[in-house]
């Protein structure tokens, strides 16, 4: 096999090629690295350091000529910035972090380590996690002085979707052949469709979000992308695994092998089809792909079955004044005393946090952190917070009454494709694209979002899989299913 | 702590009137941000134009709901753990402090915090 097509390699073969010595980790970290400067101009990476890539590739190829090593053995993968890494810096995309260098990793990246996997660097996001475009990163990607939004691969004029962007971005471009993105209200499966690639948000608290810097803390969960769900669910079984001592949110659930499963037959699969997720605000090309995506799944002998989910509306005003509110608690640890930006000039100490504050961070993540300050202030907790928690279990509830009657439920991931950088100048409007990502994100929900065909202008569109609790394994199988029937997810933007 | 704020007559007053620019002083005192006049008049049509949206979920029966903080307490118990109390971590000063903004003798340095 040459070197020119090992980009275009899954997970599988190229751990496998990796294994029988057909290729060394060093050659696959090198045609990577060549390939993350080649393509420079999407601004996918933040952070590449090519000797401490490579000094991790030697260590892979040597555990391998031991016959040790794990699964994912010598295989390049890159984190998304919002993971802590000792060896690469991380900037969750703020200015705030500039520079900064984590004494520790996050679990999720030594449980990715631990399996052999090679760190390319770390991908561009939007900063701490807050946006739907990638145009929110305060940090200058690799290549560039300032600040750049992320470019689509498919049409580099458009987002790649977030706060995921640059790893969406990174795997439609074979940058890299899976890679870690974070989710708290459609930010893995939101850019996943976008950028025509697979990724998937495990159930709430099966995976680690120790060294995750904190979004929303009873929402964010890690989760891998990648080109197939064979892809993700390779990573994801590495990924997934209590971390009992280090997350107090982190699940007693044992790890679980999410491959086992893929090629189960999906004959009789419930899917049930919520008639909120296909209103009028849903864009007339997205709709096309997929119900064609649904009669594909028919075709594999699953049935559809209508249900409601009829609090979906409610999940925006519901999310934005929970995830907020979360937010305002967890950056209120970015003042400038021990670690990150500290303002140079100012009066005392309040005028010290104030200005470190207004100089560290970006417009939106100001605005998340005043939303939820005000919610939670004091004659406002009851009547916004509270609410918001209460409704939540409302929405939950109305899963499970759902579940009853399907085994998994599909939509789209998004109501329309990526649409032109600078297009969406209303960031309170842009909340509401998020309609159908953030119920399963309230209820702590697997979801899964795979190629499903193209829209207007051949931009991808993903459709969205839903699980109960704990059911990754199912909706992998799903995806898997469809990808062996279907190859939206082999195809390629042009040039890449 | 008993909480009065949902009966009191204030509360419920405010509930209904949009921010004005004293909130939004007030918040960012609160959140310890600095806005500039055009950022905070900015901040404040954006809030409002937020709190909009948000007006709906105002209007939901949730009488006898219990709020959900943890998602999948939805569907079991969720306790939340304590570990033991040992210590694991090793001493690492020097690694932990590497990125304090001004330091001194295993020290982080402040601005005076006390008059």
């Amino acid at each position: 096999m040459s070197n020119t097509e090992l980009h275009q390699l899954g997970v599988a073969e190229l751990a496998a090629q990796l294994k029988s010595k057909e290729i060394s980790a060093v050659e696959a970290a090198q045609h990577f690295l060549a390939r993350a400067k080649q393509h420079q101009h999407l601004g996918a990476f933040v952070a590449i350091h090519e000797d401490t890539t490579l000094a991790q590739a030697r260590a892979a190829d040597a555990l391998i000529a031991q016959g040790k090593g794990g699964r994912l053995a010598g295989v390049p993968i890159a984190h998304k910035d919002i993971f802590v890494t000792k060896d690469f810096p991380t900037t969750a995309a703020s200015k705030m972090l500039k520079g900064y260098q984590s004494p520790f990793d996050a679990t999720v990246v030594t449980k990715l380590a631990a399996s052999g996997a090679v760190t390319l660097g770390k991908l561009n996001c939007d900063e701490f996690a807050m946006g739907g475009a990638n145009e929110n990163s305060a940090i200058a990607p690799v290549g560039f002085d300032a600040a750049q939004p992320v470019r689509n691969p498919w049409n580099t004029e458009r987002v790649p979707g977030g706060s995921s962007g640059g790893s969406a971005a990174a795997v439609a471009a074979r940058l890299a052949p899976a890679v870690t993105g974070t989710d708290t209200g459609g930010s893995i499966r939101q850019p996943a469709s976008f950028c025509g690639i697979t990724g998937i948000k495990p159930t709430y608290g099966r995976a680690s979000r120790y060294g995750m810097i904190a979004f929303a803390s009873s929402l964010d969960q890690a989760g891998p992308m990648g080109r197939s769900a064979e892809d993700c669910a390779l990573l994801l079984s590495e990924m997934c695994g209590p971390d009992l001592d280090r997350d107090s949110t982190s699940l007693d659930v044992p790890a679980e092998d999410f491959t086992a499963q893929l090629n189960d037959s999906i004959e009789g699969l419930r899917i049930g089809v919520p008639a909120e997720f296909f209103g009028d605000g849903l864009s007339a090309d997205v709709r096309a792909a997929v119900d064609a995506s649904l009669k594909e799944y028919e075709k594999l002998g699953a049935k559809l079955v209508p249900i409601t989910l009829p609090r979906t509306e409610l999940s925006v005003p519901v999310y934005y004044i929970l995830a907020p509110a979360e937010a305002s608690s967890n950056l209120s640890r970015f003042d400038g005393v021990k670690f990150g930006h500290r303002a140079q000039k100012y009066a005392d100490l309040n005028d010290m946090y104030k200005k470190t504050r207004a100089e560290g961070f970006g417009d939106e993540v100001k605005r998340r952190i005043m939303i939820g300050a005000y919610v939670l202030s004091e004659g406002y907790y009851d009547a916004y917070y509270l609410q918001a928690q209460r409704i939540r279990r409302m929405i939950a509830d109305d899963f499970q009454t759902a579940f009853k009657d399907c085994d998994v439920i599909a939509g789209p991931a998004a109501p329309t494709t990526a649409w032109a950088i600078g297009g969406k100048s209303d960031p309170v409007s842009n909340y509401l694209a998020d309609i159908f990502t953030l119920p399963a994100s309230l209820a702590g929900l697997p979801g899964l979002s795979l190629p499903a065909g193209f829209g207007d202008a051949g931009m991808p569109v993903g459709l969205q899989l839903i699980g109960n609790y704990f059911s990754e394994g199912k909706l992998l199988n799903a995806a898997h299913r469809f990808q062996q029937a279907t190859d939206f997810h082999l195809q390629r933007p042009a040039g890449i | 702590m008993l909480r009065l704020t949902a009966l009191h007559p204030v509360s419920y007053r405010r509930k209904h009137m949009a921010l004005t620019s004293n909130d939004i002083d007030r918040i960012a005192n609160l959140a310890r941000l600095e806005l500039s006049l055009e950022e905070s008049e900015r901040m404040l049509s954006q809030l409002n134009g937020f709190f909009g949206i948000v007006e709906k979920m105002q209007a939901v029966d949730t009488s006898g709901i219990q709020p959900l903080a943890h998602p999948v307490a939805a569907i079991q118990d969720v306790v939340l753990r304590l570990r033991q109390d040992q210590a694991w971590e090793p001493n690492q000063r020097e690694a932990n402090m590497k990125n304090a903004p001004a330091q001194s003798e295993g020290l982080f340095l402040v601005p005076k915090v006390i008059e």
